[in-house]
């Protein structure tokens, strides 16, 4: 423990360095805001029903789904961790087919029989407005990051070689072994010319 | 001024900051004329790097004209000098900088007590990079102060452009220190993983130090064509087994010489699934980089070959096959770039026209566009392969 408070004192920005007077945008844009902020709500419920799963399924009447709460958790958990990732498109897309599930689910709760029928609707409306949330941030992030559709370009005229490709093979050959450890001192010696004697 | 600053993980925003000054005698302050976005530099961006803090300068590609020197440059740098800056900063005078050993440096890591904690020593320090490589503001900027300056640099001449000579700063010493360590044979085959701007260079410095055929393995068509431009032969490895091509194009004894540009964000799909599981270990801080590339390598290369390992990796990692390393007599070479050990004999062939790096510049933008660009690169869009900023 020491040694990690150790290193993170240590971790400070130098006296002299330049510091901040006005900040610009940000290369995040709202959709990838959005999309962390989801990844984070992700992860607290997913915790709230991997650890209180008991309680989730009292307040709406469908008990004896402890377990499949707890799945469900655990892949809330999975998502969250997905949109904090850079890989950001792909966790908003798993929780648009989580809302999916936890729509259909809900719905089971509906039943005329079930004294918390209120608070089942009440939990369907939250999760159809978190949906809109998912799907709005999962397109718009997928847009904005996404490959254009476009032809790539080939490239093929930037050799590099002023002199042509064919005069340039080996024209360096002088140079082929320079890391060899018996020509190290000589290479050094030779081509810098910033040793200090 | 302006420039470039790091406030969390895909968070850059063009910054008005206070000007650099001179700290120490050895110091200089340059004015940045161009700079570039590095590969390496998406690695902050997507904080796989630790220490580094909000308010960090980002940018270790960089060059300019001086504007001021410290009293202690003793005539080696004058006002309106135009200089490279190598991104590896180093005293000169220390018993790894006299080897030639520059990215070694004992000295210029300012915050040597946490590298040494990390990596068991230190080593040089690093413009724009982690605090555990010094902290250094970087050259993302209208200016720079450059520490040691009167041995961090590289003096250029007014006869060629920006775009020809900024990669002295990084890509172009470090492909060409990955060819190097290769020890390349005119018999060799060369396969280079990850035709980024560091795999370009390489391409480019297997070429020009003769070795037999060049293979270039990526799955961007732009970055492909490009390879092949070189004179590498392209294999895509979303369309082709590695390495049955590899063997296919070398009599099945596989590659003599290989050189991993990738590092350690390999590309992720399901026709390699160990990257699944290397991604997965990343995002649950289980496993630092995805190594797919060096077990590749390793499969792959031809025995008593050499493996040699440009691509940035940041710790610690799973799977390593040491069993094919041993077995095979493979040695693995690998290390940041000693650059001003290559720097010299490099501007001399650029003068010379055996090679102008300028071929890989895919976008010029203005320093304010900078955040924007991060992401293009990162998204791998508008073909983008090399952005050059200009403040």
């Amino acid at each position: 423990m020491s040694y990690i408070t150790d290193l993170t004192t240590k971790i400070s920005r130098s006296e002299g360095d330049p510091k901040i007077i006005s900040t610009g945008p940000s290369s995040l844009s709202a959709a990838d805001k959005l999309g962390k902020a989801l990844g984070w709500f992700s992860f607290g419920l997913g915790l709230a029903e991997l650890i209180a799963p008991g309680q989730i399924t009292r307040a709406l009447g469908m008990e004896g789904k402890e377990t499949l709460v707890r799945a469900y958790g655990a892949r809330e958990i999975g998502a969250g961790m997905l949109c904090l990732s850079i890989d950001r498109q792909l966790g908003l897309w798993n929780r648009v087919v989580g809302d999916g599930i936890d729509v259909a689910t809900l719905l089971t709760g509906m039943r005329s029989n079930n004294p918390k029928r209120d608070n089942v609707m009440l939990a369907l409306a939250v999760v159809l407005g978190v949906t809109a949330l998912d799907v709005l941030a999962a397109q718009t992030t997928t847009r904005r990051h996404r490959r254009n559709g476009a032809e790539p370009r080939r490239y093929r005229d930037r050799s590099g070689y002023p002199k042509g490709l064919q005069q340039s093979r080996g024209a360096a050959r002088d140079m082929a072994h320079a890391m060899a450890p018996a020509s190290t001192r000589a290479l050094t010696h030779k081509n810098s010319s910033h040793i200090s004697a | 001024m302006k420039a470039l600053v790091w406030h969390g993980k895909e968070d850059i925003r063009c910054d008005t900051v206070t000007d650099p000054e001179i700290e120490d005698e050895r110091d200089a302050i340059i004015r940045v004329t161009s700079c570039a976005i590095c590969g390496s530099d998406l690695h902050l961006f997507h904080n796989l790097i630790p220490a580094m803090l909000p308010g960090d300068i980002m940018g270790h590609e960089t060059m300019g004209e001086v504007v001021e020197v410290g009293s202690g440059i003793n005539g080696k740098l004058k006002k309106g000098d135009r200089i490279v800056v190598p991104f590896t900063i180093f005293c000169g005078e220390c018993e790894q900088c006299r080897r030639g050993n520059y990215s070694c440096c004992e000295t210029t890591n300012r915050k040597k007590e946490l590298a040494e904690k990390v990596f068991g020593h230190t080593m040089a320090g690093l413009f724009g990079y982690t605090h555990l490589t010094g902290g250094y503001p970087g050259g993302q900027a209208e200016y720079l102060r450059v520490p040691y300056a009167d041995t961090t640099h590289i003096k250029v001449p007014e006869g060629l452009s920006d775009e020809q000579l900024l990669f002295l700063s990084d890509i172009l010493p470090t492909g060409w220190q990955a060819a190097v360590q290769c020890d390349i044979e005119p018999t060799d085959t060369v396969a280079i993983w990850g035709c980024g701007p560091v795999g370009q260079m390489a391409i480019r410095s297997a070429v020009l130090l003769g070795a037999k055929q060049v293979i270039a393995i990526d799955c961007l068509p732009e970055r492909l064509g490009m390879a092949e431009a070189g004179g590498a032969v392209p294999v895509n490895f979303l369309e082709e087994s590695v390495i049955g091509r590899l063997n296919e194009l070398t009599d099945g004894k596989g590659p003599e010489k290989c050189i991993d540009a990738t590092g350690t964000e390999s590309h992720v799909s399901f026709a390699q699934p160990d990257t699944i599981l290397d991604r997965a270990k990343q995002m649950m801080m289980l496993e630092n980089d995805r190594p797919h590339v060096i077990r590749e390598m390793a499969y792959v290369c031809r025995p008593g070959g050499i493996l040699s390992i440009p691509g940035v990796y940041l710790g610690l990692d799973d799977k390593i096959p040491m069993g094919h390393i041993m077995n095979k007599g493979l040695t693995i070479r690998t290390g940041q770039t000693h650059v001003n050990r290559w720097t010299d004999d490099l501007l001399r062939r650029i003068e010379d026209g055996q090679i102008d790096p300028s071929f890989v510049i895919t976008h010029t933008m203005n320093l304010e566009d900078g955040p924007e660009m991060y992401k293009v690169f990162r998204d791998k869009q508008d073909s983008c392969i090399k952005v050059v900023l200009k403040p």
